[in-house]
């Protein structure tokens, strides 16, 4: 399968990070346990390593990096700048090409559009990928439309490999620059009516009995970016009640740019600016997607999510994206109370240090 | 509104300003009731739960006499660790409380290994206790339903002779009456003998919860722990049990809207032996289904549905109307059943540790031995019993109004019950020296006082709270029953009347508007239109059929068991209880908006 330059996400499992990369890795098993994941493919690490070979400098790369020390930044640059470019402008291999211009234009027949809009973001395998400082240095491309557009933002997206941050990250941490390579993730772009951010516990205090859902209008990208207060919600997972829920006012808002390239930040029409971003019956429909993601991982999650203005397939709730949630998950467990002797025993603590100041 | 920590006192008893026209309102309770110039330097808080009313001074029992229970139990028989029992004052006719906390770490060591051996007692044979409990309120209502109320022949029927009774009427005047008060103290004795473990052993569970689950609702919790088959719900069942009848008996035509108890049953006489059969049946509901006080009992006015009709009868046309749509209004008990177990066993699961299993599966397993205690006692006691126990005072009022002492039979209610005594007495030693009694001249004028005093006491607004604020408050009865915490008292504090908003405990969840409809008084009921608001100081248990025509509910007291909160959550309509200040705030006809979820109530227009 290594081999593939172009898979499917319903051919990727979490065990293929060498070949997809951890978010490629993460959205293919997502699809394959049924989750509604945005149609997509990943272009694969093999297909990165084969166009490398293309250009013509590229054997010099390792050995160039691997001198240079990670705190000189003119040093790094002055080798780094170069190597990107050459990546960014290089030719890629005509196979390459058409096989993933076939992956796309899948998705647009799926889509019914001619050009359809997609997400393009690197996936990368490095372990620490998961190190958050690390992967914000990774490129994404949103509203990319075109199979020209596409392949530019694959190499971008390989390019942001040798950008001045992460080759002098790696540099400090002396990673090694052997079998260094990069997976591209090819997305439908959902057309965001509004989006947000699931916790399948309450990251404020890490109650497993709810889920906690952040949500405002447009693209994801306005509340991770911290440009909006989003609606706030509180879901429990056993009874499905709406526990709590705080309308907040969401003044702005990302949408695709008129003339079909990238994103731009917008105000919000005044009447929705108030209105709650998701109805009861899309918070639940949301909340059931939350349990099944946790119940496949087996453990808390932090989930990306958006609502399409217009079905894709059969769905108008996407997951984009998976992560274990780390917060709490790191804590140290400890119990709340233990067995008595005897049942009632717990009356009587309880009712010994009944007239205290309640513990906070 | 003011921020944390400059609030420092709710009003000192003693800065309670006299109404207009009730000065003299002391003179109608007794003196133990009394704020003391000390008692300025504790904190109090409104009864407005169990006393949502101004006293008439009769009713005052059903303050002097629970209490005086409750303290026994948790004080003197089961020794509490940290605390004695309760102290009610009265001010502007209005019913105050506060705890008496153990503090002394000595003592409550004390106490504690006491309270082990005494309440372990009890945990450990809740239910062959809780049977032997059930046989002796039975014995005791068949015992104050046998009170004979004297009746006063101008001589002594023969049989007083014959059978050498040597005891006259007369002595039974005074002698039954005070039996009829005995018999409610033993009642009040066995109302709280299980009643304050019961709760014990619920908020137990209940902190663990919260602990746990920070994020849990009061309403989950009562939902994991609440009986399916509750005796409290089985009036309503009755109803609807009467309402099939109608229709299968093809009588459904004398329910409609506005029907009158009185007209139906004379109208089910002429209808042959289906009314016939309807009326049968209608009889073995009534008793003992329809002793159930349309307030909780602790008024004189707040009758049964045996007492009035009006209620019962004025649910039935939409149970009749439901029934011929075809719709099921059978509790759907195994549902429950199987909804409570998934709910339990999913938190449950959601637990961390084996230790917490273990603790949970004990906390758990304590609270369902004794909730059906919790859940059934208010039927026999403050429902079956005190119906009984407010007939038979009555009827001695009646005797007092045929010997001319009072004008009306209910004017008894305006006479403390040591008071009552006297006018009984009165009563005792005219018949027997043939003189007349004094009673009319010397009670008459103080009973149209008193009456004119309630009315303006009625305009009073009591603070939900007096005195200064407390440290730490708590008490595990306070919060089980009033909801009263540290953060009810910060919400207290922090209300002004000018607010548009009122906060709560979320009791059931939903949001909804509507137009509010407020009850400050249970013989209001009547004017309860479809669709409104209910906001009420309290709500009781034989309110239930009112909450089919309610769109939401507000109470002003109550906390996670109270009954605004448990109906609510049955008939699945938004509730928040335990706002204080509710029926202060909101005015009939206010259009409000009921957060159940967040427990907030907004005054929209």
């Amino acid at each position: 399968m290594s081999a593939s330059h172009v898979l499917n996400f319903s051919a990727i499992t979490k065990d293929d990070v060498a070949a997809a990369g951890g978010k490629g890795a993460s959205l293919g098993e997502l699809t394959r346990a049924g989750i509604p994941v945005p149609p997509g493919f990943v272009v694969t690490t093999y297909a990165f390593r084969e166009s490398l070979l293309n250009i013509e400098q590229a054997k010099d790369f390792e050995g160039k990096i691997s001198k240079l020390s990670g705190d000189d930044i003119a040093q790094v640059k002055a080798v780094a700048d170069p190597i990107r470019e050459l990546v960014r402008i290089s030719e890629l291999p005509k196979d390459l090409v058409e096989e993933i211009s076939d992956a796309y234009n899948k998705l647009c027949t799926l889509s019914n559009v001619a050009e359809v809009a997609v997400a393009v973001r690197s996936s990368a395998t490095s372990e620490d990928s998961a190190d958050a400082s690390f992967a914000g240095q990774q490129d994404t491309y949103l509203w990319v439309q075109g199979i020209d557009d596409v392949l530019n933002a694959v190499r971008e997206c390989w390019s942001s490999l040798y950008s001045v941050d992460s080759v002098s990250y790696r540099r400090r941490r002396n990673l090694p620059e052997e079998g260094l390579a990069m997976a591209v993730v090819v997305q439908i772009m959902v057309n965001s009516k509004c989006s947000g951010v699931m916790f399948t516990r309450n990251p404020v205090n890490g109650d497993r009995s709810v889920l906690a859902i952040d949500s405002s209008w447009g693209l994801g990208s306005a509340i991770v970016g911290g440009e909006v207060t989003p609606d706030s919600f509180l879901v429990n997972k056993i009874t499905q009640e709406v526990m709590k829920r705080s309308i907040s006012q969401k003044m702005h808002q990302e949408i695709p740019n008129k003339d079909g390239k990238g994103v731009k930040l917008e105000e919000v029409p005044n009447q929705l600016q108030s209105q709650p971003s998701l109805s009861d019956s899309e918070l639940l429909s949301l909340s059931t997607i939350g349990l099944q993601v946790e119940k496949h991982y087996n453990s808390p999650q932090d989930i990306e999510w958006a609502v399409s203005h217009t079905a894709v397939g059969s769905n108008e709730i996407f997951i984009l994206q998976s992560r274990p949630e780390t917060v709490w998950a790191s804590k140290e467990v400890k119990p709340v109370a233990a067995p008595a002797e005897k049942a009632f025993m717990h009356v009587a603590a309880m009712l010994s240090a009944g007239f205290g100041p309640k513990e906070k | 509104m003011a921020k944390d920590g400059e609030i420092k006192s709710f009003p000192l008893p003693s800065s309670i300003k006299e109404i207009k026209g009730a000065e003299d309102w002391r003179s109608m309770y007794p003196y133990f009731s009394n704020f003391q110039p000390e008692d300025d330097n504790r904190f109090w808080f409104y009864n407005g739960m169990h006393f949502p009313e101004v006293m008439p001074p009769f009713d005052v029992v059903s303050a002097e006499v629970p209490y005086s229970a409750i303290g026994a139990n948790t004080a003197r028989m089961f020794s509490f660790p940290t605390t004695m029992g309760i102290e009610f004052r009265i001010v502007n006719g209005r019913v105050y409380i506060t705890a008496n906390p153990v503090t002394d770490p000595a003592q409550i060591e004390k106490r504690l290994s006491d309270f082990l051996q005494r309440a372990g007692h009890y945990y450990e044979n809740w239910d062959s206790i809780y049977t032997g409990w059930q046989k002796r309120i039975n014995a005791l209502i068949k015992e104050i339903e046998a009170v004979e109320i004297p009746t006063l022949p101008d001589l002594e029927p023969m049989a007083t002779i014959m059978e050498t009774k040597g005891i006259a009427s007369n002595h039974y005047v005074k002698a039954n009456f005070h039996k009829c008060i005995e018999l409610y103290g033993i009642m009040w004795q066995y109302h709280t003998e299980m009643l304050m473990l019961g709760y014990g052993a619920y908020v137990v569970f209940f902190e663990f919860c919260k602990k746990a689950f920070p994020d849990i609702s009061d309403q989950i919790v009562a939902r994991m722990v609440a009986g399916i088959e509750v005796t409290m719900y089985r009036p309503d069942d009755e109803l609807k049990r009467l309402a099939k009848i109608a229709v299968d008996e093809g009588l459904d035509d004398l329910f409609v809207e506005g029907c009158k108890a009185a007209t139906v049953l004379a109208e089910m006489a002429k209808r042959g032996d289906a009314g016939k059969k309807w009326l049968a049946e209608f009889e073995i509901s009534k008793d003992p289904w329809f002793n159930v006080s349309n307030g909780d009992g602790f008024y004189h006015h707040h009758r049964s549905w045996e007492d009035d009709l009006t209620l019962p009868f004025s649910a039935m046309p939409r149970y009749v109307s439901m029934i011929k749509k075809g719709e099921n209004l059978n509790r759907p008990t195994e549902k429950l059943k199987v909804e409570r177990e998934r709910i339990t066993e999913e938190y449950r699961a959601l637990l961390t540790t084996d230790e917490d299993r273990g603790a949970f599966d004990q906390m758990l397993g304590l609270c369902r031995t004794v909730f059906p205690f919790v859940e059934d006692h208010k039927f026999y006691c403050e429902h079956w019993f005190s119906t009984r126990f407010f007939q038979k005072i009555r009827g001695f009022g009646t005797l007092l109004k045929d010997r001319g002492v009072l004008e009306h039979e209910d004017d008894i209610f305006q006479l403390q019950h040591t008071e009552a005594t006297q006018a009984l007495t009165d009563v005792m030693l005219a018949w027997s020296s043939g003189g007349t009694e004094i009673g009319a001249r010397h009670w008459r004028p103080i009973i149209a006082k008193r009456k004119e005093m309630q009315k303006a006491l009625a305009t009073w607004s009591p603070p939900p709270a007096l005195g200064p604020i407390p440290k730490g408050l708590n008490d595990p009865a306070f919060r089980m029953l009033w909801g009263v915490t540290e953060e009810t008292i910060m919400t207290w504090a922090m209300a002004s009347s000018d607010a548009k908003e009122v906060k709560g405990y979320a009791a059931s969840p939903g949001v909804v508007e509507g137009t509010a409809r407020v009850l400050k008084n249970v013989n209001e009921i009547g004017d309860l239109r479809d669709g409104e608001i209910l906001v009420c100081p309290i709500t009781a248990p034989s309110w239930g059929p009112v909450f089919g025509k309610i769109k939401a509910a507000v109470s002003d007291i109550g906390g996670t068991m109270s009954h605004a909160a448990i109906v609510a959550r049955e008939y699945g309509m938004p509730a928040v209880v335990g706002t204080g200040t509710a029926t202060k705030i909101i005015k009939t006809g206010d259009k409000i908006r009921v957060d159940g979820d967040r427990g907030i109530v907004t005054i929209l227009s």
